[in-house]
C-alpha cells in the first residue's frame, strides 16, 4: 500500500482501492491529514467525522477482502455542506439557531447513496447562513477561504464545498444551489460544479431554503468524478415531493461521446452586460474551443432574475417566520433584515412571479429546439476580496453581494441543468455555465468533458496553500 | 429636487414605514428601530424587482409554476 492518494481523482482512488493498491482506510487517513494541515487556512470544514469515516473505510476494506463489489466510489472521501443531515449532528445550515436542534437521526438521502457506492463521509462544510448568501462568509463560523488566494471569497452559499474541493482536501463535495450556490463557488474556487435539473436529485433530509428553487449537486476537480458522483445519487425518492420519478439516466458512459452534432450557442444580451473582462475572456475561450459562433437571446432574463429574487425572499421568509419572531438576534443581521423584508412582500406579487416563471420556461424551452447547449458566464467577476462591499465596473460602483448571482439566477429559476466549468485564468480562475435543456445533464457533462480534454477548462492546483 | 418631489418622496418613505409597522404588527414580527433602515432598504429592492415582474403582461389563464400534483 504505497500509493499516495493526495492528488488522486475520485476515480483513481476507487480503482486503486478496488484493485488492492490502496486501502480505504489509508485514503481516509490521508484526507483527514490534509484537512488537519490545510483547513486552519481554508476554514472549509465545520465538522470532521473522523470516527465515522474510519469505521466506514474499514468496512469498505473488509468488503473488498471478502471479495464483495463495493461500488464505483470505493474508499473515496467526500464532504457535505452543513445543511445535509448527518446522523448524530445537528444540521446547522450555517446558522447559530439550528445548533440547538436535536442530532439528525438519519443521513440525507444523497449521503446514503454516496456511501452505498463505497464513498466515505469525512465531514460537514461551512456555508452562508441558511444558504441566503453569495459570498461564502459566515458571521458565526468565520468565512471559508479561497484555495487560490485565502484573502478572497469562496463564493456562496456552498463556500466550504468549493474551498474543500478547490483546495484538494477531498475529491468530491456536495452542496446546494437555489440561485447559484453551487455554480458561484465553483467559479470562484476553480472547480467543476453540477446543478442538475430541478427535481433530479433528492433533497430529502437536507435543510431547505426555497422549496420552489432548491437543488442539490456535486463539486469535483474533473468531469469524470463529477459524473460519477451524480450517477451515484440519481433515483426517485418519495421523501422529496419534487423529486422526479424518471429512471436513473447514467451520464458516465456517455462522456466520451464528445460534442459532434451538438448545436452550441453563446447567450447574448443580458448575459453580456455587467461583466468584468475576465468573464468576457472566459466565455470567449470556451466559445472558441466549442467553435460556437451563434448567439441566442434568452428572453426577459432580467425579469426572470427579478422573479427569482421575489420567490426567494418570500419563501425564505415564510420558512423562517417563527425563528424571526423568537430569535431575531441570533441571526446574521444582514440575513435577518432580508428575511423580514421578504415577509412583507404582498402575496399577489409572489403569485405573479410564479406565473411569470411558467411563461419564461416556455420561452426558453423554445430556444432549445434550435440549440442543445447555451454558454453563459457563471459570475461577472473573479472572487472578490473577503469583506469587499462594492466593485467598480466601467466606472460604476456596484454592490458585490447583489451582483454576484445575476447570471446564475435566470437559469436556476426554471431548473435547467448546468455544469459550471472552471477556466484557469491568471491570477484567479473563473467559471462558465454550460446550460442544457431539462433532463439533459448528460449533454452538459459531455461538453464539459470535451472542454477538459481540450484544456479549455481545468481545475487549477490550489495556489493559496 | 422640487418641493412637490420632496413631498412625494417623504410620503413614499413614510408610507413604507407605516406599511412596515402594520405588517410587522400583523405578523408579530419584531423590527427594532436599529434594523429599520436595512429592512426598508431590502423591502425597497424586493418591491422594485417585484414591480418589474408585475408590469409584465400575462394572460388571465397563466398558471403558476407550482410543484403540487394530486396523487
Amino acid at each position: 500500500m504505497t500509493v499516495n492518494s493526495d492528488r488522486l481523482s475520485a476515480q483513481q482512488i476507487a480503482q486503486a482501492v478496488a484493485g488492492g493498491k490502496l486501502s480505504a482506510i489509508d485514503a481516509t487517513e490521508a484526507a483527514l491529514a490534509r484537512i488537519a494541515k490545510h483547513d486552519t487556512v481554508l476554514n472549509s470544514f465545520t465538522d470532521i467525522t473522523a470516527d465515522r469515516a474510519r469505521a466506514k473505510a474499514r468496512a469498505v476494506d473488509a468488503a473488498i477482502a471478502a471479495g464483495q463489489n463495493t461500488g464505483p466510489l470505493a474508499g473515496v472521501p467526500f464532504a457535505v455542506k452543513n445543511l445535509f443531515d448527518v446522523k448524530g449532528l445537528a444540521t446547522r445550515a450555517g446558522s447559530k439557531i439550528n445548533r440547538d436542534l436535536a442530532p439528525a437521526p438519519r443521513d440525507a438521502t444523497l449521503i446514503e447513496r454516496m456511501e452505498a457506492q463505497g464513498a466515505v463521509l469525512v465531514g460537514a462544510l461551512n456555508m452562508g447562513e441558511y444558504a441566503y448568501d453569495f459570498t461564502g462568509e459566515n458571521v458565526h463560523d468565520g468565512p471559508s477561504r479561497n484555495p487560490h488566494d485565502p484573502t478572497r471569497m469562496t463564493g456562496g452559499s456552498s463556500g466550504g464545498s468549493g474551498s474543500a474541493v478547490g483546495g484538494a482536501l477531498v475529491p468530491i463535495a456536495l452542496g446546494s444551489d437555489t440561485n447559484g450556490s453551487i455554480r458561484v463557488p465553483s467559479s470562484f474556487c476553480g472547480v467543476f460544479g453540477l446543478k442538475p435539473t430541478y427535481g433530479r436529485l433528492s433533497r430529502a433530509r437536507s435543510f431547505p431554503f426555497v422549496a420552489s428553487l432548491d437543488h442539490l449537486g456535486p463539486f469535483a476537480r474533473n468531469v469524470g468524478d463529477l459524473a460519477l458522483a451524480y450517477d451515484a445519487m440519481q433515483g426517485p425518492d418519495a421523501d422529496d415531493a419534487a423529486c422526479t420519478t424518471r429512471p436513473i439516466e447514467p451520464a458516465t458512459p456517455l462522456l466520451a461521446q464528445g460534442i459532434d452534432g451538438l448545436r452550441i450557442a453563446v447567450a447574448g444580451g443580458y448575459f453580456q452586460k455587467n461583466v468584468f473582462p475576465e468573464a468576457v475572456e472566459a466565455v470567449a475561450r470556451i466559445a472558441k474551443a466549442m467553435n460556437a459562433s451563434k448567439t441566442v437571446e434568452i428572453p426577459e432574463a432580467a425579469r426572470a432574475r427579478a422573479a427569482a429574487y421575489v420567490i426567494t425572499t418570500t419563501e425564505g421568509a415564510s420558512l423562517h417566520l417563527d425563528r424571526l419572531r423568537k430569535r431575531p438576534n441570533d441571526f446574521d443581521p444582514a440575513v435577518r433584515d432580508r428575511l423580514i423584508a421578504g415577509a412583507m412582500v404582498p402575496a399577489p406579487l409572489v403569485d405573479r412571479a410564479q406565473k411569470f416563471r411558467r411563461w419564461y420556461r416556455a420561452k426558453v424551452l423554445e430556444l432549445f429546439k434550435s440549440v442543445d447547449v447555451i454558454i453563459a458566464p457563471t459570475t461577472p467577476c473573479i472572487a472578490p476580496k473577503l469583506g469587499q462591499v462594492n466593485f467598480n465596473l466601467d466606472g460604476v460602483e456596484l454592490p458585490v453581494r447583489a451582483n454576484i448571482g445575476i447570471h446564475t439566477q435566470p437559469i436556476s429559476f426554471i431548473g435547467l441543468p448546468v455544469v459550471a466549468v472552471p477556466v484557469p485564468l491568471e491570477p484567479m480562475p473563473i467559471g462558465v455555465q454550460i446550460i442544457a435543456a431539462p433532463w439533459r445533464e448528460d449533454i452538459a457533462l459531455r461538453v464539459a468533458h470535451a472542454l477538459e480534454r481540450m484544456g479549455a477548462a481545468a481545475a487549477p492546483a490550489p495556489r493559496g496553500l | 429636487m422640487t418641493e412637490k418631489e420632496t413631498i412625494v418622496t417623504d410620503k413614499t418613505t413614510n408610507s413604507l414605514d407605516d406599511y412596515i409597522d402594520a405588517v410587522a404588527t400583523t405578523l408579530a414580527l419584531p423590527v427594532e428601530e436599529a434594523w429599520r433602515p436595512a429592512v426598508r432598504a431590502n423591502l425597497e429592492v424586493s418591491l422594485r424587482l417585484a414591480r418589474l415582474v408585475d408590469e409584465f403582461p400575462l394572460p388571465d389563464e397563466a398558471e403558476p409554476a407550482s410543484v403540487y400534483t394530486a396523487g
